[in-house]
């Protein structure tokens, strides 16, 4: 089953993206295959911060490890909302995420 | 002038393996890396990372990876010049390339191997207002001379190894050093966090938790900081701020050279060589795009053997070369020394 989420970019543009839930993506993963301007520099190992975004929406997400937390501490423009976009593994429960990359 | 057959540029894992492939066709070559270290990525991001996609290699850390690599290509003793960025490259008359770094290390060869991965390593800076018009007058965000710091000020901000190993080298330095993070964890090894702690308890290092420098003032040189403390102001007189905030990587000035580049990475033909859009400059590994391209280690692999075989007829276009096998011809390193199967015995059963 496909999920819906929105990804609003760093100029304001609204991306309306289809993810698979059975492929074991995440969210940077999701935004790299729609050509969104995500580097994901470290591949996906919370070691960069180049997927951070801001989830927007009020998604049951897992809670951060301690690796995400350590990177998130040393990130810019980091808020209470802020997560790694390389951590969010895409799952039903998901449908309808709202998230901004951060700048 | 440093003269090799090939100049690779980038000293991450296909770069290395490159060397190794060169060496069996008895090129020589020369590699530049931005960074102090070789490894690339795979040494300053994530060394302690297991990998599991190394044909043959069920796990292996990332530095091991780069320990076995520099281990393999030892014997065809490549030359390096590290913590220097290619910066400039221009054509002579005979054909051959001159590569000149930033600190002015100029390197000549028939032919140029871009291995440079995402790009040149470039410090992470914060978002603070006017950092930039205090940099080289009390900011910092490497350290290349510790002595630079001796009976001064130092206000280091970051919460990882670099902020923390640095904490240390200066205590035993600077008048005084001042460790300030958004929060009081630091993500680093073992012995740097009891180090650190240990600096703390006697009193030699002033460790500010959670905060963070908010602006920055002085007048010829930087002289003060403003820092957040648990919602509060706080001044402190300062002569050198380094933020330490890790290294993100940027294709610098390869993208001046002239090559064709489409989302951040070099064009290439992959039907033959991996050649550029300049004859004789080859692109590999993470660095280059074609249709179908995937950004694995083992890909890059791939592309430098395919690199080298076409360097070969490009330094040499008269020599015939046929593709020879480790396990037949063995490995004879330019030092001299001399790696092959054992002969086999055969002896008569009576």
């Amino acid at each position: 089953m496909d999920i819906k989420i929105t990804v609003i970019d760093r100029s304001g543009k609204v991306h309306e993206l289809e993810a698979p839930t059975d492929i074991n993506m995440n969210l940077m993963e999701v935004c790299k295959s729609y050509e969104l301007p995500v580097d994901g520099t470290c591949g996906g190992i919370a070691m960069c911060a180049s997927c951070q975004c801001y989830v927007l929406s009020n998604h049951p997400l897992e809670k951060k490890s301690p690796d995400e937390e350590a990177m998130l501490s040393e990130a810019f423009y980091v808020k209470e909302n802020s997560r790694l976009g390389c951590q969010i593994q895409i799952d039903k429960k998901l449908d309808g995420l709202t998230v901004e990359l951060t700048p | 002038m440093i003269k090799t057959d090939i100049i690779i540029i980038g000293a991450g894992p296909t770069g290395l393996f490159a060397v190794f492939e060169a060496g069996l066709l008895k090129l020589k070559c020369h590699l530049i890396d931005s960074l102090p270290q070789p490894g690339g990525q795979c040494a300053e991001i994530y060394p302690k990372k297991p990998i599991y996609d190394i044909p043959s290699r069920p796990e292996i850390l990332a530095g091991d990876l780069v320990d076995q690599l520099m281990a393999q290509i030892q014997p065809f003793k490549p030359g390096f010049t590290l913590g220097e960025t290619a910066k400039e490259i221009n054509r002579k008359r005979d054909g051959s390339f001159v590569v000149t770094t930033d600190k002015g290390t100029q390197h000549q060869a028939q032919v140029v191997a871009i291995a440079g991965g995402l790009g040149t390593f470039e410090p992470r800076k914060p978002d603070l207002a006017n950092l930039t018009i205090w940099e080289d007058k009390g900011v910092d965000y490497i350290i290349r001379e510790p002595e630079k710091y001796r009976n001064k000020n130092v206000l280091i901000a970051g919460g990882g190894d670099s902020a923390l190993d640095w904490t240390i080298v200066l205590a035993e330095l600077a008048q005084s050093v001042t460790l300030v993070h958004r929060r009081n964890q630091f993500r680093g090894a073992l012995d740097s966090v009891q180090k650190v702690q240990a600096l703390k308890d006697q009193n030699k290092i002033q460790l500010i938790t959670p905060a963070e420098v908010i602006t920055l003032d002085g007048g010829r040189h930087l002289t003060n900081l403003t820092l957040k403390v648990d919602g509060t102001s706080v001044n402190q007189a300062v002569d050198y701020f380094i933020p330490l905030f890790g290294l993100t990587p940027k294709l610098g000035p390869i993208a001046n050279w002239g090559l064709e580049i489409e989302k951040n990475a070099i064009k290439v033909d992959n039907s033959l060589d991996y050649q550029t859009n300049i004859p004789g400059i080859y692109a590999i590994g993470d660095v280059n795009i074609y249709p179908g391209k995937l950004k694995l280690i083992l890909c890059g692999f791939h592309e430098a053997t395919l690199m080298c075989q076409s360097a070969f007829q490009r330094i040499f276009p008269k020599k015939k070369n046929v593709l020879k096998y480790t396990t037949v011809s063995g490995i004879t390193g330019f030092d001299g020394s001399r790696k092959e199967a054992q002969k086999s015995t055969i002896k008569t059963i009576e």
